[in-house]
């Protein structure tokens, strides 16, 4: 499992705060083993850092498995580093080659503000699923889970869309800045489930609303964020929501 | 975005509104602390088992519907258990204020567990019922959790999955529509619900969307990216938490009629674990240091489905899903030579002829098999390792091997089942797992001890509650696979929020401090003060090297197995590392900024505590059961030997100051259903 070690040059974002302007630092990673995580290698890199005095760079990360959705970091222009259906925390260093120069940067979005270094802030994310991304049930008060049959297909294809973890890497990835994917997957995964048909209508218009008022912008299909999601979330689902959503206007505008 | 901003504002005064008007006025007085004299009453009810929950919630005063409004409850941490509490208090009416250090609750470690959630459904109609899922639980557990506690937790398991089906959880399906199962470790029957291999993660959004339901509504305000520092008495109960803003450094205060940690396990003590960097003991750890019991601190549990190691880079150690042993097959070499030449790189797995491969658990435990409780699968594999029978370079690592599934099932079924764990596992090793077998060693992965808590789930602090891995009370000496999210659900949304309603209904609406009141002004000083000093040594050693340092030393001594001078030896060495902490740590950066490191430190800190205190905790318990293995105290077949004439009992430990021995009481365990065997799953 053991290969040989790498050395390498790091461009990476250095922020104070919100309000300040930011730019790039280099900083050298020796010794790198291919079997390190990226971010381990970023670990042993920012020992260094506070043993010269000076302050590690900021990064967010969790669980370190790749479904958190906690990191969040921009390698080499690609959201999560550019490795199909893999997180940051997730990549490898064996993916890099010696003397490579990498570019870290932080997520960047007008709706995602950044916090310091490669952290950002994805409340805007929270307060979308505050808007609608639930089904109104209330502890206790629920039949039998036996009680309502779901048909195994659409149950599989709820759980495709479930299965986003909130990174935000598809918002990094869009030109647009475009939290499409992110919302689609939360309105694919409860309008295809029986559970969600009451609220369907009402949580399609209201998370749409929301990602708006949040300053996400459109989608126009470049379809990059399926290319980067960790998840390797569809963009049907993207096409599922829309109809969703038009179903909702509709309904609305004939009622 | 003006809109939104002006919406969200109008909805905070409003909720503010509601909050603040009933708080006592309390005259400026001193910090008079009337202490709370230290008693363990777990409040058992009296009765017959099965109905022990039903006669004490009808017991259990109420609060009115009409009052509810005017108390205010703090849940610190948002993982299952405190999401499912946080938003389910909020339906009923109460007002919540729920904490946590991630930058959503969404975020919570409990996302990480993959296999699944028991419940007594029998929907497979194999014989599975409530007194079955509650009797391997106990059994499971080797005897150490506490009878009445464990039934409540089989019986409200079956609420749980309806709740979660109705929140839209997709859980794994059968074609006629209706739920699968699998079966797990140290259970004989198929009582395991999932959602592929995220089943945690299926599971808190599920919570975190109720949570988010009632955040919408203003019920729930939620502090994201703020920990707590440290928990304020007012008369000896839990009347709020300090907490630090982590991105502004702001320290602030906050009161409540109520405080409920739901803050998880100290698996990180260990500094490798399949815990999420964040994990820390931090906030049980500053309660029991203000009163609170810590009950079995040493009972730790090793997973034995992890990647091996790879290097002193490692930052945390990631698990397979041990719903891979349903179909893996573990083994080595039989011959140490044979994995010689495996190690060096000489041999391949799959050349080895069957006739040379030793499947230890199914050799060992023929009627369980590879699905022996997690503490003997672990057990075992070091024991064959440490016969210099390992297959990685490391030498400590074994075989999980599905090619017996593949050719009995095909690849395909196999990739529906555990698809996304090969996937995992092929990123983080660079092997393909349907190609050779994977390889497996075990890793520390969740802790059965935690705060001491009551039936009501509250701790001897009244008003002090403690939730899911965060208290001690159900898992005994080990916990079964698949039984973390039961009892996190079911404490969150089934137990406490029954049980807490006592304690509100008891104290009343006025009993809950202001802010200004000199106890929070203390603690904050406090609190203050600790920062400072971690911020001044100006040292030359980086918070990370000390909790790596650490979790070596606990590792080696108390970790898989311990014995007496390990034990000692540690309890020596600590406190000469955490006198070296003070002396000579380095955080670079200030307070009032984001400072991953100062976060880092205050969490270090109190593992170099805690740490101490879970060897005190392995050395007095002279037996061995479940995760906590003596090398002294075993069967002639190597098996955990336990000593039920002495040390049937919860310990608790009552902290008596900086330095000072702490004060071990116990609460004596009573098995009136389950009959004490020694276990067996031979």
């Amino acid at each position: 499992m053991s290969g040989k070690a790498m050395n390498l040059t790091l461009r990476i974002w250095r922020q104070d705060d919100a309000e300040d302007s930011g730019r790039f630092e280099t900083h050298e990673a020796i010794d790198v083993s291919p079997d390190m995580s990226f971010l381990e290698m970023l670990d042993v890199v920012n020992e260094g850092i506070i043993a010269d005095g000076n302050e590690p760079i900021a990064f967010d990360s969790d669980c370190r498995e790749g479904i958190c959705g906690t990191c969040s970091m921009v390698i080499n222009g690609v959201p999560h580093g550019g490795q199909q259906g893999t997180t940051a925390c997730q990549l490898h260093m064996r993916q890099f080659s010696d003397s490579d120069t990498i570019t870290i940067e932080p997520w960047r979005a007008t709706a995602f503000p950044v916090q310091r270094d490669l952290i950002v802030d994805r409340s805007s994310f929270d307060r979308i699923q505050q808007a609608g991304g639930f089904i109104s049930v209330r502890t206790g008060s629920v039949p039998d889970a036996n009680a309502t049959p779901v048909p195994k297909e659409d149950s599989d294809l709820a759980m495709d869309a479930a299965q986003c973890i909130g990174c935000g890497a598809c918002v990094a990835a869009c030109k647009n800045a475009s939290a499409m994917l992110f919302v689609a997957a939360k309105v694919s995964h409860l309008s295809l489930v029986p559970q969600g048909q009451p609220e369907r209508e009402r949580r399609a218009l209201s998370m749409v609303q929301q990602m708006d008022d949040e300053g996400f912008g459109n989608c126009t299909v470049t379809g990059s964020c399926e290319a980067v999601c960790p998840k390797e979330i569809s963009l049907d689902f993207i096409t599922r929501m829309n109809r969703e959503y038009g179903r909702a206007i509709l309904k609305k505008s004939c009622s | 975005m003006a809109a939104k901003k002006k919406t969200a504002a109008a909805k905070a005064k409003a909720a503010k509104k509601t909050t603040t008007q009933k708080t006592t006025q309390r005259a400026a007085k001193k910090v008079s602390q009337k202490k709370v004299p230290f008693k363990l009453d777990s409040a058992i009810p009296a009765g017959a088992m099965g109905e022990k929950w039903d006669k004490h919630r009808f017991n259990l005063k109420l609060v009115n519907p009409a009052n509810k409004r005017k108390y205010e409850v703090i849940v610190v941490g948002s993982g299952l258990a405190g999401a499912s509490a946080a938003a389910t208090l909020a339906e009923l009416g109460y007002n919540v204020k729920c904490f946590c250090y991630q930058d959503s609750p969404r975020r919570a470690h409990s996302i990480a567990a993959q296999g699944g959630i028991n419940a007594a459904k029998n929907y497979q109609n194999d014989g599975d019922s409530v007194f079955r899922l509650f009797h391997d639980t106990v059994k499971g557990g080797d005897y150490r959790s506490r009878e009445a506690n464990v039934y409540r937790l089989a019986q409200v398991s079956v609420d749980i999955i309806d709740q979660c089906a109705a929140q839209g959880v997709p859980f794994a399906r059968e074609y006629g529509g209706l739920l699968a199962n699998r079966s797990f470790g140290g259970a004989q029957v198929s009582r395991t619900f999932y959602a592929r291999g995220q089943t945690g993660q299926q599971l808190l959004l599920g919570a975190y969307s109720s949570l988010n339901r009632q955040i919408g509504l203003g019920k729930v305000k939620m502090h994201t990216r703020t920990e707590m520092l440290d928990v304020v008495l007012v008369d000896g109960h839990a009347k709020g938490i300090v907490v630090r803003d982590m991105v502004t450094g702001k320290i602030s205060r906050h009161s409540a009629h109520a405080v409920v940690l739901a803050t998880g396990g100290y698996g990180n003590a260990y500094f490798l674990s399949t815990n999420a960097m964040g994990c820390n003991v931090t906030a049980t750890y500053r309660a029991y240091k203000r009163g609170a019991a810590f009950s079995n601190p040493c009972f730790t549990q090793i997973h034995p489905t992890c990647i091996p190691v790879s290097g002193d880079h490692q930052s945390k150690l990631t698990l397979m899903s041990e719903s891979l042993r349903n179909d893996g097959r573990v083994w080595v070499p039989k011959d140490k030579k044979i994995a010689a030449k495996i190690r060096s790189g000489e041999l391949n797995p799959n050349d080895i002829d069957d006739k040379d491969r030793d499947y230890f658990l199914e050799r060992k435990y023929p009627s369980f098999g590879n699905l022996v409780p997690r503490d003997v699968a672990s057990r075992n594999a070091k024991e064959v390792c440490d016969e210099g029978r390992g297959v990685v370079p490391s030498g400590l690592g074994v075989y999980l091997d599905f090619a017996d599934a593949i050719k009995r099932m095909g690849e395909n079924t196999v990739r529906e089942r555990y698809g996304n764990l090969f996937n995992m596992y092929e990123k983080i090793t660079g092997s393909n797992a349907y190609k050779n077998p994977m390889t497996i060693y075990p890793a520390v992965h969740y802790t059965m001890g935690g705060l001491w808590v009551d039936y009501n789930l509250m701790s001897n602090l009244p008003g002090l509650f403690a939730i899911g891995e965060a208290n001690f009370s159900d898992h005994g000496a080990n916990r079964l696979g698949a039984s973390a999210l039961m009892q996190g659900l079911a404490d969150g949304y089934f137990v406490l929020p029954y049980t807490i309603g006592q304690y509100l209904a008891n104290v009343g609406i006025d009993d809950r401090p202001n802010d200004d009141d000199p106890a929070f002004s203390a603690v904050q000083q406090e609190v203050e003060t600790r920062i400072n000093n971690l911020l001044s040594i100006n040292g030359d050693r980086t918070p990370t090297s000390f909790h790596r340092e650490l979790g070596k030393i606990i590792w080696d001594n108390c970790g898989m197995s311990r014995n007496k001078k390990g034990l000692e030896e540690a309890i020596q060495i600590i406190p000469k590392l955490r006198k070296e902490f003070w002396q000579n740590l380095s955080v670079p950066g200030e307070n009032a900024a984001l400072n991953q490191s100062l976060e880092h430190a205050g969490r270090v800190a109190d593992f170099l505590e805690f740490g101490e205190l879970m060897c005190r905790d392995a050395l007095q318990r002279e037996e061995s059961c479940g995760g906590h293995f003596r090398e002294e105290h075993q069967t002639p077949e190597g098996e955990a030997k336990r000593n039920d004439a002495k040390f049937s009992f919860v310990s608790a430990w009552e902290y008596q100051g900086e330095n000072k021995i702490p004060k071990l009481h116990k609460e004596t365990l009573a098995y009136e259903e389950v009959k004490m065997t020694q276990r067996s799953y031979k």
